[in-house]
Formats: structure tokens, C-alpha cells, sequence
């Protein structure tokens, strides 16, 4: 028998597999094709104080083995996601949940946390420092590691719950963002966000996305997304959620030798509204392939 | 919404540019006129949404255009393939407001649709007057209405096969309710000059299909609506035009 379970920020996941936030919606369109409470948990869409429309479509773009989107954290705003979004998520899904919050000001992200904490059914605290698809906000936030300390600790002020930042691969050093995360009070620190790119229309001579950029996701991101958990994993003790590309259990076992705690999918669901249920389903006869029987002892276990 | 794979009958081009694929599936599956299928493609990442054109005992008949990389790959599948498809997406035409005579426009890949609901409507026994357009003789890929008991006309823009000019200028006088699939500027110009009530389906680059990344949703006069779950098709009073 292998042990799939791991504790992430104290809470206890029946095993590492999450759904990355902005992929899952809510969790009900994932209900429709499987029960979502064979996950870990999911991150739920990003979270602003106001509602968003997102951006202007197409927002969509197909990149070699990914994708590119511009959603713009397209969201029914804080207030309507605690009394509608979550009544309804409890009809098909009953295990902690994990909150992603964005903002376009230090005073949002504080408010947006502050009520989602009141929220019983939410375990963790994500936020979101680094959404390279809107103007103004998120991003910016996580691309030096004073204005992410600063985020880190406004909202800390705010929740006893597990807080989680969510780094951008768009800034120079992302392990002196972490790390700044860690001393500002984070407990944990996931990685990574889209890449920043863009495609063209050969047709009509012009990008493809109406936001002219977009963020990169899929298998193609997977290396780049490993070697930044493998280095966050070597400057900061607190856990670490990998992400980028991630679509099979051997995956998810490369991100836990290289660091990751737990780790979530994104763009695989879209591609297949089964995949973490697949995976999920793998993990433990992959694990046997390769002599593992725990996987909370595995994490990190690549590193010397 | 199903998960399904499908056998490759059939996939021959119509002109340079369009091509129907007939698919060998479960004949179980729930599909309804207006709802699209969704396809893995080999080499490419996201699925391609395509309208059903047909679905009856177990085949299913999709047109489509090669526009770009994953319709290019499709165009060279090769029969006895299988192809993994999500089922019964979208929410599909509402068939109860037809009324007593129906009209149905189309233009160019938005005519395929068309074909299911037209057969759909004949076999409730209503008579439905289709009228669907191309730019010209070398773009026409459909005639096959005509074998429903379809009252079809059919428009060129430049004159060179039925009727010239655009669908908006040949539509019949007496209908009860307009079904409408094509380019946004035809549905635009279609929505603008015919006050019957109606549904209009669209299109949208979509990521999955099926509700999840809000990669197509758009702004309604009744909300925001994601064209792959909402929608594709939308009624009039809902149209932001």
C-alpha cells in the first residue's frame, strides 16, 4: 500500500494533486465529470473585491504544447462568490478549499482576505502576486520583494488561515521574492504563474489576443517551472505548491523530488476535463515503478 | 457532456478549403441540434470545437474549414483513426419557439448546423424555409436540404450560382421565428434588419469547451455569458449589437 497524503501549512491533503485556480472555476463544471472530492483540494478562480468582466475576447491563443489566455480574472467579485459560489461548491465538494484572492491595490487584497477568512470551508489563503493579464494590479505587486512583503504582511494581519503567495515567473530573481515572502510571514509560496507571450494572426497581421499578451501555460512551461521550485526549494523552509504545466504522475513526482509540497494543474484540465482525476488515479501505480511508498517523504528528495 | 471515441468513416474535402468528417460513435450519445463536439487533435494542445452537422444512428457528420495548425492536422486524419471527442456541449437551439414557420440563414461554415435542426424541425412536421449564402459557386459545399422537404434558397454574393447578393436581402415575408448561424457580420446585419424573434449562434476562440477558463465569455444585455457553455447560441433580446 503507498501513502498518498502530505500536510501542506498544517492541513492534511489526501493527496497532492489541486487543481490550479482560474482552470476549475468553482469546482462545479469538474463535478459534471468526475467527484471532485477524489482531489487534494482546488484552488478556486481568482478573487477580487468588485466583479470583473475580464478582457475583450478572443482571449484565447494555442502555443507549441500550451497555451496562452488573457481572461483578465474574470470573477463575480468577493461578496457574491461567499454567498453564491461557496453554497454551491459545498453541493459537490467537502473538503477545505483553496481561496485565490487578487487585487489592484494593497487595500483590496486585505479586504478580499479578510472576508474570505470569515469563510469556514476555505483552508488556505492564495494569493495571487503575479496575474501578468490585467493593467495595474496583481503583477505588480510580485515583481519586487518590497511590494511583495508589503502584501504579505497586510494580509497576514488579517487571517489566522494558511497564506500562500503565488509568484510570477515575469521578475529577475524569484528567489529573493520568496524568501521575502517567508520573512514577511507567508507559510507557504506557489510557483509558478503564466509566462508572459503572445502570438500573431499571419492573416490579419496582428495579435491574436485582444490584450496583445497573454499568459503561457501548459507542458511547455514544465522545465522552466521546475527549476524554479528546485530553487525556491534550496532558500526558504516553508512549503512550497508547484506549478507550470504539469499533466501526468510522473510529473507531479519530478515536482515533489524538486520541492513541491503539493502540486496543482492547470492548463491539462482544459485539455481534459479528467486529467487530475487521472493522474490522481496513477499516482500509485507509478509509485510503485519507482520504489516510492510515501509521498510526503519524497518531497525535496532530489536535492543533495 | 460526454467523453467519447470516435472511429474515423470518412474525411474528404468539399472545396479547396472545407471538409465533412463522419465519425462512427455510440449511438447513445445525447448531441441536439446546435450543440458543438470538441476534439483531440494530435499534435496540437487545446481541442477544436466543431458544430454537429448530423448525428444519426451513431454517426456523426461534422463540416469544417481549414483555417489555421489544428485544422490542418484534421484535414490530413485518415479513416479507421480514433478520435477522442467531449459530447453535447453547448447549449443548443430551444426548438419549442419555432412556431408554425421557422426560417433558418446560414452563411459559409455556419450553414452545417443548420442541417441537423432543419431535419430536426421536418420531423416535427413543421415546413422550414432556409435561405444560406456563400460568396460565390466555388464556396458552395451544401445541398442537401433540399432532400428534407426544405424550402432553400440560395444566395452568392456576386451572383454566381442562385441568387446574388447577401441572405439579409432574400429573406421570405412570412416566418414565425428566425434560428441564425454564420459570421458575426452577417448575424450583426441580420439581427438589424429582421425583427422576428430569434437565435443566433456564434463562435468563440474557446480554451475548453465546457465551462471551465472563461477564455469566451461575453457580455450580454442579460450578463455575461460563456459562448461554450450559455451559449453558442444566444436569443435576440440578449445580443449586445
Amino acid at each position: 500500500m503507498v501513502n498518498l497524503s502530505v500536510t501542506l501549512c498544517g492541513l492534511p491533503l489526501d493527496n497532492p494533486v489541486i487543481p490550479a485556480s482560474g482552470t476549475f472555476g468553482y469546482g462545479w463544471e469538474f463535478a459534471a465529470w468526475y467527484d471532485i472530492n477524489r482531489l487534494g483540494t482546488f484552488s478556486f478562480k481568482g478573487t477580487t473585491l468588485h466583479p470583473r468582466l475580464g478582457n475583450p475576447l478572443p482571449r484565447i491563443a494555442e502555443t507549441p504544447s500550451g497555451m496562452l489566455n488573457a481572461v483578465g480574472l474574470q470573477n463575480p467579485g468577493v461578496d457574491r462568490v461567499i454567498s453564491e459560489e461557496l453554497p454551491r461548491m459545498r453541493e459537490v465538494f467537502h473538503k477545505p478549499v483553496m481561496a485565490n484572492i487578487s487585487g489592484f491595490s494593497l487595500d483590496e487584497y486585505v479586504e478580499v482576505a479578510r472576508r474570505l477568512d470569515g469563510e469556514e470551508d476555505v483552508g488556505w489563503l492564495e494569493i495571487n502576486i503575479s496575474c501578468p493579464n490585467v493593467h495595474g494590479g496583481g503583477l505588480s505587486f510580485g515583481t519586487s520583494p518590497e511590494a511583495a512583503s508589503q502584501v504579505t504582511g497586510a494580509v497576514r494581519k488579517v487571517t489566522h488561515k494558511p497564506l500562500i503567495l503565488k509568484l510570477s515567473p515575469n521578475v529577475g530573481d524569484i528567489v529573493s521574492i520568496a524568501k521575502a515572502c517567508e520573512d514577511a510571514g507567508a507559510d507557504g509560496i506557489s510557483l509558478i504563474n503564466t509566462l508572459m507571450g503572445m502570438r500573431l494572426d499571419l492573416h490579419r497581421r496582428q495579435p491574436i489576443l485582444k490584450n496583445v499578451t497573454g499568459g503561457l501555460s501548459g507542458p511547455a512551461v514544465f522545465p522552466l517551472a521546475l527549476r524554479m521550485v528546485w530553487q525556491v526549494y534550496e532558500a526558504v523552509k516553508i512549503p512550497i505548491v508547484g506549478m507550470g504545466g504539469v499533466s501526468s504522475a510522473r510529473d507531479v513526482l519530478e515536482m515533489m523530488l524538486a520541492g513541491a509540497t503539493a502540486v496543482q494543474v492547470g492548463a491539462a484540465n482544459l485539455r481534459d476535463p479528467m486529467a487530475c482525476l487521472r493522474i490522481v488515479e496513477e499516482l500509485p501505480g507509478v509509485m510503485e515503478e519507482y520504489h516510492i511508498t510515501s509521498l510526503q517523504e519524497i518531497i525535496g528528495g532530489a536535492h543533495a | 457532456m460526454q467523453e467519447n471515441t470516435f472511429v474515423l468513416l470518412e474525411n474528404t474535402p468539399f472545396t479547396d478549403s472545407i471538409y465533412r468528417m463522419r465519425l462512427q460513435g455510440a449511438e447513445d450519445i445525447p448531441m441536439l441540434p446546435g450543440q458543438f463536439v470538441n476534439l483531440k487533435i494530435p499534435g496540437v494542445f487545446l481541442r477544436r470545437p466543431i458544430s454537429v452537422c448530423d448525428w444519426e444512428g451513431g454517426v456523426l457528420t461534422l463540416i469544417y474549414r481549414v483555417v489555421g495548425e489544428g485544422t490542418r492536422i484534421m484535414a490530413d486524419m485518415k479513416t479507421g483513426q480514433e478520435v477522442d471527442l467531449l459530447t453535447g456541449l453547448g447549449n443548443g437551439y430551444d426548438l419549442s419557439l419555432a412556431g408554425e414557420r421557422p426560417l433558418l440563414v446560414g452563411g459559409g461554415v455556419g450553414i452545417p448546423p443548420l442541417y441537423f435542426l432543419a431535419k430536426s424541425l421536418r420531423k416535427q412536421g413543421l415546413p422550414v424555409s432556409l435561405v444560406v449564402g456563400f460568396r460565390n459557386k466555388r464556396d458552395v459545399f451544401m445541398d442537401a436540404f433540399s432532400p428534407l422537404g426544405c424550402d432553400v434558397t440560395l444566395v452568392t454574393e456576386d451572383g454566381s450560382m442562385g441568387e446574388k447578393g447577401l441572405v439579409i436581402d432574400h429573406l421570405p415575408k412570412h416566418a414565425t421565428h428566425l434560428f441564425a448561424c454564420g459570421p458575426e457580420p452577417m448575424l450583426r446585419a441580420l439581427s438589424a434588419v429582421c425583427p422576428l424573434d430569434g437565435q443566433y449562434s456564434l463562435e468563440a476562440r474557446m480554451g475548453c469547451g465546457f465551462g471551465a477558463c472563461m477564455g469566451c465569455t461575453m457580455e450580454t444585455l442579460s450578463g455575461p455569458k460563456r459562448i461554450c457553455r450559455e451559449g453558442p447560441v444566444l436569443r435576440k433580446g440578449d445580443l449586445p449589437w
